[in-house]
C-alpha cells in the first residue's frame, strides 16, 4: 500500500502479462471501469489514480489491448494491489454496478418436493441480428458476346453481406460455385477419380466437355501441368493452344492454371492470357514468390480476373492483394486462394484462416473483401482418401476406399463453404455434385418436393 | 464466461501465491482460468477456507461457460456436452467435442444387437497420437412396447459402459427404461409439448439429463426449457429438430445458429443449453445405403461446425465414421495448442546395429503418423526427430526449418554413430531435395524413403538393408 502507480509501473505490468499491441489511440472521455472486490484506501493513492486518469496526455499513447480483451487502467492499478473501487466510490466516480453475486442456493430440503406446473411457461424466442459494415466484392467470371467474349454463361462470385448461409439475416446473392479440373496431359489420379476420366485423359477438350455436360460443372479449370520443366517442359505458346481448345469445347467460364513452377508460370500464364483475351478467365495464380507483376499485367491487358494465392496466412494475403492493386488490378478483378488443406491434414488451419478472412472483410477490412477459391482436390492427398487399407494395425477396418475418397473431398469442400469459400475446384464428379446440391440448399436456392417428417427417425426401420 | 481478463479473477483469488494449484502465482493461475486451462477447484485454499466462500461463489459465476455443461453417462466414458464460450473457434477454442452417438433399436434380435453394440464400442482410428472413438449408443423405441424397450436398454447397458440416450416419445417406455439404467445417467429423449408433464416428473425423480424437443419451433423450445428449469431441472439439452434437405435444412441451420448466438452473444441464460442434432434423418430421405450415410456425414459436417453438441446417427460404415470423427477432431483442435513434440532421438521397438534410422519433423501430426506407421508394423528402428519448430515435412523444407545443417546437429547429439553400423539415414520422400546436401554435411549415406510413411513397410522390403 501507499505505492504510487507510475507510467513505468503500468508498462511493466503490460509487459509481464503479455499485452500484445500498442497503437496510437487517444483515450478521450469515458474510460470503462471493470471493478472487483476491495478494501481500504490511502488518500495518497487516490490522488495518484485520479491524476493518472485525468491526464489524457499521458494516456494518449496507449490503447491497451491484451489477448483477452481490454485492460482498463484501473484493472492494472488493481493488479498492482490498489483497491480501486473503494477509491472510486469515495470519490463519487461512478463505476458500473458490480456483477450480481451468484445466487447462493438455500440448503436443499431433505425430501425435495416435486411440483409439476399445470401449463408450460409462456415464452418467445428472440435474438438480434448481427450487423456488418463490410460487403464482399462481387466478381463476375466469363464474358458473353455482349461483352466481347464467347462464353454463354457468366459465373458471379461473392457479394456477401453476412456469413455464409445466414439467410435468416440477409440473403447473400450468389451461391457457391463448382469448377471441375482437367489437365493438359494424363496424370496419376486416385482410382476412384481416374475411372471417371480414363476415356478423356488424352484430350483436354473432351475432358472439359465431359466436366460440363456430364458432371454439371459451373466452370472448368485447365491445368497446364505439362509446362513444368520437370515434367514435359511444354513451351508457353504450345500450352496456350490447349487453352484455345478448351475455350472451343465448352461455353462456361474457364480457369487457367499453370504448373505451379514459380519460374515458368509467368510466361505460361501470359501466353495463355493472350490467346484467351476478352474471355474473362480466372488466371491461377499470382503468388508472392514469383514474378506476380508479369502475371497481373497479362491478366489486366487481356481482360481477365486474377487469382491471388497465399499459403494459410492472412497477412501475406493482404500484402499480395495490396501489391496487385498497386499494379493496377481492379477490385472487381480479384479472387483469393488462401490455400486448402485436406480433412485430417490441416483442414482446421484452412477453415479458420478462411473464416477469419471472411469475418474481417465483413467487419470492414477492404483488403480481404474478395471471393475465395478453394482447391478442394487437395483432399485426395489425405491417405484415408486413397489408401487401400490402414497402415496402422490397431485401426478398425477402413472399408472400401472407393467410398472413402469422395466423402473426404465432400467434407473438405463443405467445411470450407461454411467458413466462407465461394468457388470450389473439385475432381470427383459425385463429390462435386453433392457439394453443389448441399450448398445450394443451405443458401436457400434449392428446395425438395417433400420435406421429411422429423419425428419419423425415432421409429424408422430399415427396409 | 463473464470474466474478460485475468485481472477480474485475480482480485478474488487468495493472492498468497502459495503454489498449491501448481502455478507459481495466483496471477498465473488466473490467466489459466480465463483460458480454461485450469479448474477453479484446483485452488485448494479457496475451497477450504471459509473466508473465501463469497469470492469462490463470485468466481464460479464469472467463470461459468456461456453454454451450460451437461454430463451424460458415468465413469471414464461420461461425456460433457456444451460448456462452450465462443461462436468461432479462433476466438478462443471450442471445448467439448461434439458427441457422436450411434443407434440401436428394440426390434433387433439379440445377436444383431450384440454385434452392433460391439462394433460401436470397439471402433477406433489412430489420429495424431491418440485414437478417435465413438461416444455413445442411442437406443430407439421402434417397437412401441415399453417392456421391450426397457429390455433392450438393459441388454445394451450390460454390453457396454458407453453413455446412452433413451429415445422414445412415450413416457411409459422412458419410465420402464429408467428403472433399469437411471444410475448410468442416460440422456432422456425427449420431452415434447405432448408428454412434457410426465417426462418432467421422471427426470426429477431419476435425476437424469433430458432433451426437450420442439421441431422447428423455437418459442416452444424455449418454453419447454423454461418450464423444466423452473421446476428445478438444469441438465437440459435442446432439440430444435433436424430437417435433412431443401429449405428445411436451411431453416435447421438458422435455428442452430440463432440459438447459439442467443446463448453466447446475448447471454440469454434461459436458452443457453447444449444442442442436439439428428443427422439420422438422412435415412428418411435416401433409400440407398451409401447415399444415406454420405448425407448423414454432410449433416455431421454442417452441425459440428455450427454448434451441435451431441448427434444421433445410424451408419457405422467406416466411410462415414472416419470423416465424421476426423472432422470433429479438427474443428475441436485447440487453435492455441502447440503443435510440436519434443525433438531428439526416439527408439522404436528394440533396434540393433543393423536397424534403419528414419528422419522426420517434430510437427505432431507428422511425428505421430510416422511413429505409428513404424511401430504398428513392428519395425525396430531409430527415429531422428528434427526440431522444425512444429512444421510438417514439405513446408519445413520450403521454409528452411528442415535443412542439412539441422539434421547434422541432431545426428551428432543423438550419438547414433555408436548405435548403428551402416551410417545410413532414411529421409522422407518429400525431403528428397535436401538429400545431396545432407550427405555432404553429415558424411552419412542418405536414402530417400517413400513420400508417405504408410509405405515404409513396402519400401523396407525392397530397399533394406542397403546394398
Ligand atoms: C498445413 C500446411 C501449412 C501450415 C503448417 C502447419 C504445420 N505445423 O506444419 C502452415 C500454415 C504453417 C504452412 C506454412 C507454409 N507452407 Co504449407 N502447407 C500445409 C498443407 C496444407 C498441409 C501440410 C500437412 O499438414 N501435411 C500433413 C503431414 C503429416 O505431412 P508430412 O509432414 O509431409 O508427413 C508425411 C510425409 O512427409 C511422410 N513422412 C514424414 N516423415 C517421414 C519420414 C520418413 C522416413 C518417410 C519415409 C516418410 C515420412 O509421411 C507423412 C504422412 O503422410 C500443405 C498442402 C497439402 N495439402 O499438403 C501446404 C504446403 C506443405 N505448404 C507449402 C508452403 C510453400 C508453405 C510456406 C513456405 C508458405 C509461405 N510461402 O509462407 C509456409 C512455410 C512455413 C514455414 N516452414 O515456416 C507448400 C510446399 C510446396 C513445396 N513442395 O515446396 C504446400 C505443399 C502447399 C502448396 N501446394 O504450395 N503450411
Ligand atoms: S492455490 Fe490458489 S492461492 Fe495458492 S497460488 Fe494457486 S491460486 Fe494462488
Amino acid at each position: 500500500m501507499g505505492k504510487k502507480l507510475t507510467l513505468e509501473d503500468i508498462s511493466k505490468l503490460l509487459e509481464k502479462y503479455g499485452v500484445l499491441e500498442f497503437e496510437d489511440v487517444k483515450i478521450e472521455g469515458d474510460i470503462e471501469l471493470k471493478v472487483v472486490g476491495g478494501a481500504g484506501i490511502s488518500p495518497e493513492l487516490l490522488t495518484t489514480l485520479q491524476a493518472a486518469l485525468q491526464s489524457s496526455q499521458m494516456m494518449s499513447q496507449f490503447a491497451i489491448q491484451a489477448a483477452h480483451g481490454l485492460f482498463s487502467i484501473l484493472a492494472l492499478a488493481k493488479l498492482a494491489g490498489y483497491p480501486v473501487e473503494s477509491v472510486l466510490r469515495s470519490f463519487g466516480i461512478s463505476a458500473p454496478a458490480p456483477a450480481a453475486p451468484a445466487e447462493v442456493a438455500p440448503p436443499a430440503p431433505a425430501v425435495p418436493e416435486i411440483v409439476i406446473p399445470e401449463e408450460l411457461v409462456a415464452a418467445k424466442f428472440e435474438v438480434g441480428k448481427q450487423e456488418w459494415v463490410g460487403q464482399i466484392q462481387e466478381v463476375a467470371l466469363g464474358a458473353t458476346a455482349a461483352d466481347g467474349g464467347s462464353r454463354e454463361t457468366v459465373v458471379k462470385l461473392g457479394g456477401e453481406k453476412t456469413l455464409p448461409f445466414y439467410g435468416f439475416e440477409v440473403h447473400n446473392p450468389n451461391p457457391p460455385r463448382i469448377a471441375i479440373d482437367c489437365f493438359d496431359m494424363p496424370i496419376p489420379l486416385a482410382k476412384a477419380v481416374r475411372e471417371h476420366y480414363a476415356d478423356v485423359m488424352e484430350d483436354p477438350g473432351e475432358w472439359a466437355k465431359k466436366n460440363v455436360k456430364e458432371f454439371g460443372a459451373d466452370m472448368v479449370t485447365i491445368h497446364l501441368i505439362s509446362t513444368d520443366p520437370l515434367i514435359k517442359d511444354t513451351p508457353p505458346r504450345e500450352a496456350a493452344k490447349v487453352v484455345e481448345e478448351v475455350l472451343q469445347a465448352v461455353k462456361v467460364p474457364i480457369i487457367i492454371g499453370g504448373s505451379g513452377n514459380p519460374e515458368k508460370d509467368p510466361a505460361v500464364l501470359e501466353a495463355a492470357a493472350e490467346v484467351a483475351a476478352g474471355e474473362r478467365c480466372l488466371i491461377a495464380s499470382a503468388n508472392l514468390n514469383m514474378d506476380f507483376e508479369r502475371i497481373a499485367k497479362a491478366a489486366m491487358n487481356n481482360g481477365h480476373v486474377i487469382l491471388s494465392w497465399t499459403q494459410l496466412d492472412i497477412n501475406q494475403q493482404k500484402t499480395l492483394n495490396r501489391h496487385l492493386f498497386k499494379l493496377g488490378v481492379k477490385r472487381e478483378d480479384l479472387v483469393m486462394d488462401p490455400t486448402t488443406a485436406a480433412l485430417g491434414y490441416g483442414l482446421d488451419y484452412a477453415f479458420t484462416n478462411i473464416e477469419r478472412m471472411k469475418i474481417a472483410a465483413l467487419k470492414g477490412d477492404e483488403e480481404l473483401a474478395f471471393p475465395i477459391s478453394c482447391g478442394v482436390t487437395n483432399a485426395w492427398g489425405a491417405r484415408e482418401a486413397w489408401m487401400k487399407a490402414s497402415p496402422i494395425k490397431e485401426d478398425s477396418d477402413w472399408g472400401p476406399r472407393e467410398y472413402r475418397g469422395p466423402i473426404f473431398e465432400i467434407v473438405t469442400g463443405l467445411t470450407l463453404a461454411l467458413a466462407g469459400g465461394n468457388l470450389f475446384m473439385m475432381m470427383h464428379p459425385g463429390a462435386a455434385a453433392v457439394v453443389k446440391e448441399v450448398t445450394q440448399m443451405l443458401a436457400g436456392f434449392k428446395d425438395v418436393e417433400k420435406a421429411a417428417e422429423f419425428e419419423g427417425w425415432l421409429t424408422w426401420a430399415e427396409k | 464466461m463473464k470474466a474478460k481478463s485475468p485481472m477480474e479473477l485475480y482480485g478474488l483469488l487468495p493472492r498468497t501465491n502459495c503454489g498449491e494449484c501448481g502455478e507459481k502465482t495466483c496471477m498465473a493461475f488466473a490467466s489459466l482460468l480465463i483460458e480454461r486451462g485450469k479448474k477453479l477447484e484446483e485452488c485448494k485454499p479457496l475451497l477450504e477456507d471459509e473466508k473465501y466462500r463469497e469470492s469462490y461463489e463470485k468466481l464460479k459465476d464469472l467463470l461459468a461457460p456461456e453454454v451450460r455443461e451437461v454430463v451424460v453417462g458415468v465413469g471414464e466414458h461420461a461425456k460433457n456436452l456444451g460448456g462452450e464460450d465462443v461462436l468461432h473457434r479462433h476466438d478462443l477454442t471450442f471445448f467439448n467435442k461434439t458427441a457422436l452417438f450411434y443407434d440401436v433399436w428394440d426390434t433387433m434380435d439379440d445377436d444383431a444387437l450384440k454385434e452392433r453394440v460391439e462394433r460401436i464400442q470397439s471402433w477406433q482410428k489412430f489420429y495424431v497420437g491418440e485414437f478417435l472413438r465413438l461416444d455413445g449408443v442411442a437406443v430407439r423405441n421402434v417397437s412401441g412396447d415399453p417392456k421391450k424397450f426397457a429390455e433392450c436398454v438393459r441388454k445394451v447397458s450390460e454390453l457396454t459402459s458407453l453413455p446412452l440416450v433413451l429415445c422414445s416419445y412415450d413416457a411409459a417406455a422412458l419410465e420402464e427404461a429408467l428403472k433399469v439404467v437411471a444410475d448410468k445417467r442416460p440422456l432422456v429423449y425427449a420431452a415434447t409439448q405432448d408428454n412434457w408433464k410426465k417426462v418432467l416428473e421422471l427426470v426429477l425423480e431419476y435425476k437424469v439429463p433430458v432433451v426437450v424437443s420442439a421441431p422447428n419451433d423455437l418459442d416452444r423450445l424455449k418454453s419447454l426449457a423454461a418450464t423444466f428449469s423452473q421446476a428445478g431441472v438444469e441438465d437440459i439439452v435442446l432439440d430444435p429438430g433436424t430437417y435433412p434437405t431443401g429449405k428445411g435444412l436451411e431453416t435447421t441451420l438458422a435455428n442452430f445458429v440463432r440459438l447459439r448466438r442467443a446463448a453466447i452473444a446475448e447471454g440469454q441464460k434461459d436458452i443457453a443449453y447444449p444442442l442436439l442434432c439428428v443427422p439420422m434423418t438422412a435415412w428418411l430421405v435416401y433409400e440407398n445405403e451409401v447415399d444415406a450415410a454420405y448425407w448423414e456425414t454432410i449433416l455431421v459436417t454442417i452441425f459440428t461446425i455450427k454448434y451441435a453438441d451431441i448427434m444421433i446417427l445410424h451408419s457405422i460404415e467406416p466411410y462415414a465414421l472416419i470423416p465424421q470423427t476426423t472432422l470433429v477432431a479438427n474443428i475441436y483442435t485447440d487453435p492455441r495448442r502447440p503443435v510440436a513434440v519434443e525433438p531428439g532421438l526416439k527408439v522404436l521397438g528394440s533396434p540393433v546395429e543393423e536397424s534403419p534410422v528414419f528422419v522426420t519433423t517434430n510437427f505432431a501430426l507428422t511425428y505421430y503418423t510416422v511413429e505409428s506407421d513404424i511401430t504398428s508394423n513392428n519395425i525396430d528402428s531409430y527415429l531422428l526427430v528434427i526440431d522444425t519448430e512444429g512444421i510438417c515435412v514439405e513446408a519445413a523444407v520450403a521454409g528452411g526449418q528442415l535443412t542439412a545443417a539441422k539434421i547434422k546437429e541432431a545426428l551428432e547429439a543423438s550419438e547414433l554413430e555408436n548405435k548403428v553400423k551402416h551410417k545410413t539415414l532414411v529421409l522422407p520422400g518429400l525431403a528428397a531435395r535436401i538429400s545431396g546436401e545432407t550427405e555432404d554435411a553429415t558424411g552419412w549415406k542418405v536414402m530417400v524413403g517413400p513420400p508417405d510413411s504408410g509405405r515404409i513397410p513396402d519400401w523396407m522390403e525392397k530397399n533394406w538393408p542397403p546394398k
